[in-house]
């Protein structure tokens, strides 16, 4: 694979206007799937979670999931949709061995849910309001694995095997129109507008929404027009995209690749790309073609949906908060400072602080643990937060153990990097390790001695105002403790010592 | 004057995933030919405005409690497969060798 | 031959309750006549005599027990070969299900099993019920018991030519655009397709989803009326179920009446391109529907000219999508060409192999009529087409209360006749396809022999839908008038299969 040829961000968005169109697939989190009774649930043993609907058996037939078509029409109405009054689903044709059926029990002319608005506010503070064209039931996969071949790719795979656990868990999938005039921001705003969609799934707890784990996947499409141009010029669609992180690097590399590409003269295919995390960078799919005639028509095993006025009222009366009321709330009730409070919405941190405060995190301290933190080690690994291996829970209780004084930053530094690798609980490490703090002034004192006795003249500076020198036997005391002892305390002792003296 | 041809055919076997013989291509593109010349006349009797009908019988609204159903077992699930590996149904490559 | 395969159901059921028969006996005596007939009619794809012998032993049992037991309980059946079945495979009449043993039952066959009805095997049909003859079958062709060098009808022949073989007193047969009624008048029997949704379609191979109907095959009105209220049902497992139940069959096929009720001679479904003794027949039953006290008006359905064409796209169309599964990945035949092929090679190359040539002619015309350029055209238009259909019996119904036509433009004709023309064979299903577009019940009952070759002609009754009762009135009243004029059952004119 050629290593392609990207031009300078800044004066691709010179030449060219972005514009950029995101669908997200929700995974919803009902207890069973979309057209069957199997359970919604594809970590067990493979295709034990299967029946003769969803592994598409001859003669099997599909049911509606009443809980699916309310989440998702619940979804619909939290994305400002309106709601479809005579809706149904239609068959897409397509031959995959992850599709049981060889089709995919989808919605097609009429969605559940249409004519959308979001407002996305990117990390600079500007808003862009994204229009949503339309919010889909459909039905997801199994799921592949490749064996043979150098890495478990599909590309040179010898064969490979299919687990249909996942196939027919209900994904409702969120199409917006093409975003324009995001400038320079648009690889933001795709990730903003995603974060946004997670959290308003999480709000409706009508999914998981973890990324990491596929709850939430985005496809983002991106194409370029030269400044002034009508037309909008031919687009790529990039998959696989499945941090948030991703999204803004999978967003900005097309644009840069294209700049290139259109610069150079050459002009764009039509076509699925992939993204790959490790490098960084997209590469071809398959070109869209006429196997791209996925041959639509109504599902004839299935009836029309047609959710009654009283039914979209009571779900629209039981959403909850909408994100931007959310944040306001919480800013006020957490007292961060303004830029303190975007920060933690930009880097995604919002979720993880009010978690870890409802198990009894000071919410300055949660702020401090993640942003300071977490947020860095995760940057500094190139991952997500949520990839992460600590939940808020083992964050408050972190922060609680600093808070009580049982042990100090430093050692919670050190504790967070055991939690980190999989050593457990914070409070478990501290007793395993031993690393609570030493509060016994008898033992402090006697370092203090030790080292006073070292030495002699110390004391002496002290009392000449030199409160500096104390520092020279605080190092010595934290040394000799092996950094389980208050710094503070030390510090309070020897000033005493001198003042006695 | 149809518009079956025998490149057609072809390509809608190709969407169907089936690998017809040429013979077949031939003999296929003649009777689909006099086949579709005479349904294609039902555009004289519709018009734009004209309902179109999905269902013979007018149902709506017809779901199923999110309760869970007993699922088969591994080995029911697997009991017709063709070649099966690791509790998976087993497949040939899905890409071809570069 | 044994007296017992000559009676009817209802006489079966009777002498069982009565304990003059036993269901081992009964079973056992048809058991013999599939072991003497079966290899000359081919009706059967696979026979389960041994587990027929314990469901009826189980029954005598119980029955000896003082058991209340449910009504048809010994009374052996047939089902085509298109329903699931877990202790029997299930091929579809296709290469490519050829052994394949469902790991479920379907509902219909769940409910023959809680009747306590010994299934005595499975029926042949065109494969995957795409036909008119059974000449589609992966299998080789039914024969028809009237004449072994005729086609029994399909795709249903198996069926029909198990009950008029004396095989089974009952058998199960599935219509999608006549495969019930179609082989019912050519063999001298009675099928009915009943309203859509008033069967459960779980666990019948689909053919095409919005056109499919279950239903019973029998000798006589009575026998198919006791089979439908068996098998009919809301079903959760089917979307499209009815909910409402339609009442009794076998009341109505017993209150039997002509009298007072208007007759809707469909004016497209009469006369030009039918067969000079199928017109014989039909007129002569209209005269004895008059004598009756049945009132004929003629109705106009200008729609039904172009239901043949609407129901070949839609047909194709459906069914190029419900066989998209058979893909060698979960169950079935698997055809690995030379090298490494990959999957979709795979794939292309068992379905060519494992589909006959209607079946693939019929895949490439709905992917044809489903592909992006020609939907409106075709596909689209042809829905368009089933909403005429459906108003001109709305209008039709207005001014009747049943309909009339022949079932079928000719008796059963030879085989190789119309193998080659696909629209000649297709032609067959000209009087029987609207009511599949529609959804509404329709009942082929026998009228006698056609003078030019002394061959079965079948009348065909037509109701609005969820009045399949009314089906079974006016067939029942019919018949038995029939048999009054004849001295006995249409069945009984059958030469007798006297074979090895």
């Amino acid at each position: 694979m050629a290593k392609a040829n990207l031009m300078d961000y800044e004066k691709a968005l010179e030449l060219f206007e972005v514009v950029i169109g995101l669908e997200v697939h929700i995974e919803l989190n009902t207890k069973t799937k979309m057209f069957c009774g199997c359970r919604n649930d594809f970590g067990d043993e493979p295709n034990t979670n299967v029946c003769p609907v969803c592994i598409g058996l001859p003669g099997s037939l599909p049911v509606v999931n009443k809980k699916a078509v309310e989440s998702s029409i619940s979804i619909g109405l939290a994305l400002g949709c309106k709601i479809e009054a005579n809706g149904g689903f239609s068959r897409k044709n397509y031959f995959y061995p992850d599709l049981a059926k060889n089709y995919q029990t989808s919605q097609f002319k009429d969605p559940i849910a249409y004519d959308g608005a979001l407002e996305v506010e990117v990390p600079s503070g500007n808003k862009f309001t994204v229009q949503i064209e339309r919010a889909h039931m459909e039905e997801d996969a199994g799921k592949l694995t490749h064996i043979g071949g150098a890495t478990g790719r599909i590309q040179g795979a010898e064969y490979s095997l299919v687990d249909y656990n996942r196939a027919g868990v209900p994904l409702v999938e969120i199409v917006t129109r093409p975003i324009i005039g995001a400038g320079s921001e648009a690889p933001e705003l795709a990730a903003a507008y995603v974060r946004l969609i997670r959290e308003i799934a999480k709000a409706l707890n009508v999914s998981e929404a973890r990324m990491e784990r596929g709850n939430v996947r985005c496809d983002a499409n991106v194409s370029l027009r030269p400044i002034g141009q009508e037309k909008l010029g031919t687009r790529t669609e990039t998959k696989n995209v499945n941090s948030l992180r991703s999204i803004e690097r999978a967003v900005r590399y097309e644009i840069q690749r294209q700049a290139q590409i259109l610069a150079d003269g050459g002009s764009i295919i039509q076509e699925t790309r992939h993204w790959h995390e490790d490098k960084g960078s997209t590469s071809s799919g398959r070109p869209k073609s006429d196997a791209d005639d996925y041959r639509y028509f109504p599902e004839p095993d299935l009836v029309p949906v047609q959710p009654s006025t009283e039914l979209i009222e009571k779900l629209r009366s039981e959403l909850p908060e909408n994100p931007a009321d959310r944040r306001k709330r919480l800013a006020g009730e957490w007292g961060f400072a303004e830029m303190e409070f975007r920060d933690v919405v930009n880097a995604g941190l919002l979720d993880f602080i009010e978690e870890a405060v409802a198990e009894g995190a000071k919410p300055q301290a949660a702020r401090k643990w993640y942003s300071g933190e977490i947020a860095r080690i995760a940057n500094s690994e190139d991952k997500d937060v949520a990839e992460m291996n600590i939940t808020p829970k083992q964050v408050a209780e972190l922060a609680t153990l600093v808070e009580s004084g049982k042990i100090n930053d430093r050692i919670a530094r050190d504790v967070l990097s055991a939690v980190l690798a999989g050593e457990g609980n914070p409070g478990e490490i501290v007793t395993s390790r031993n690393l609570e703090v030493v509060s016994d002034d008898g033992a402090l004192i006697a370092a203090i001695d030790e080292a006073l006795a070292k030495q002699p003249d110390v004391l002496e500076k002290i009392r000449e105002g030199k409160l500096q020198a104390a520092g020279a036997v605080i190092g010595a005391v934290m040394q000799a403790m092996k950094g389980q002892a208050d710094a503070a305390r030390v510090r309070e002792l020897v000033l005493e010592r001198a003042s006695r003296a | 004057m149809s518009e079956i041809t025998p490149d057609l055919v072809r390509h809608l076997a190709g969407l169907a995933r089936i690998d017809l013989t040429e013979d077949e291509v031939i003999r296929f593109t003649e009777q689909l030919s006099v086949i579709v010349d005479s349904v294609a006349k039902i555009s004289n009797i519709i018009d734009a405005d004209t309902p179109a009908t999905s269902h013979p019988i007018p149902l709506t609204n017809v779901f199923r409690e999110d309760v869970v159903l007993p699922s088969l077992t591994q080995e029911q699930a697997l009991s017709g497969a063709p070649d099966q590996a690791q509790g998976r149904f087993r497949v040939s490559a899905i890409l071809d060798e570069e | 031959m044994s007296e017992l395969i000559k009676k009817t159901a209802a006489e079966l059921v009777e002498l069982m309750a009565k304990g003059e028969v036993s269901s081992v006996e009964v079973t056992q005596a048809h058991i013999d006549q599939i072991n003497k007939v079966g290899d000359a009619v081919h009706s059967f794809l696979f026979t389960s005599p041994e587990t027929a012998l314990a469901t009826a032993k189980e029954v005598d049992r119980r029955r000896a027990a003082g058991e209340s037991l449910p009504t048809l309980a010994g009374l052996p059946i047939a089902v085509k070969d298109n329903l699931t079945t877990t202790d029997a495979p299930t091929t579809a009449g296709s290469k490519i299900l050829e052994g394949w043993v469902a790991p479920y039952d379907a509902t219909v066959v769940t409910k023959l099993r809680n009747e306590l009805m010994p299934i005595l095997g499975k029926t042949n049909l065109d494969e995957f019920a795409m036909g008119s003859s059974t000449e589609f079958s992966a299998f080789g062709p039914s024969k028809n018991p009237w004449d072994l060098t005729r086609i029994p009808g399909g795709s249903g022949g198996g069926s029909s030519s198990v009950v008029s073989s004396f095989q089974s007193p009952l058998a199960i047969g599935s219509d999608t655009g006549g495969s019930i009624r179609f082989p019912g008048a050519v063999t001298g029997t009675v099928g009915t397709k009943p309203t859509y949704g008033a069967v459960s379609r779980y666990g019948l191979i689909a053919l095409a989803s919005s056109l499919d109907q279950i239903g019973p095959v029998a000798r006589n009105v009575l026998d198919a009326a006791y089979l439908q209220d068996v098998i009919a049902g809301h079903d959760p497992h089917d979307s499209t179920s009815l909910t409402q139940s339609l009442g009794s069959m076998v009341a109505a096929a017993k209150r039997g009446s002509l009298k007072g009720k208007k007759f809707g001679l469909i004016k497209q479904l009469s006369g030009a391109g039918f067969q000079q003794g199928v017109q014989n027949r039909f007129a002569e039953a209209i005269k004895i529907i008059t004598d009756a006290g049945g009132e004929i008006v003629e109705v106009d359905c200008p729609s039904f000219d172009y239901a043949i064409d609407a129901y070949y796209l839609i047909l194709p169309a459906e069914a190029s999508s419900n066989l998209a599964k058979f893909d060698s990945v979960r169950f079935g035949m698997r055809v690995t060409p030379e090298g490494n092929p990959t999957i979709d090679k795979v794939m292309a190359a068992t379905r060519e192999l494992g589909f006959g040539p209607e079946v693939k002619r019929r895949i490439i015309l709905g992917t044809y009529a489903l592909s992006a350029g020609s939907f409106d055209k075709f596909y689209g238009a042809a829905q368009k087409v089933r909403t005429l259909i459906q108003r001109d019996f709305d209008n039709a119904f207005a001014k009747a209360d049943i309909l009339i036509s022949p079932t079928a433009p000719t008796t059963a004709f030879k085989f190789g006749e119309k193998v080659a023309d696909p629209l000649a064979m297709y032609l067959n299903d000209i009087a029987t396809i609207p009511a599949n577009l529609a959804g509404i019940p329709g009942m082929s009952v026998p009228i006698g022999l056609a003078d030019e070759d002394n061959l079965p002609v079948g009348i065909q009754f037509l109701a609005p839908n969820y009045q399949d009762a009314k089906l079974y009135e006016v067939g029942a009243a019919l018949e038995g008038i029939l048999e009054g004029i004849w001295g006995k059952r249409m069945i009984d004119f059958a030469p007798n299969l006297e074979v090895k």
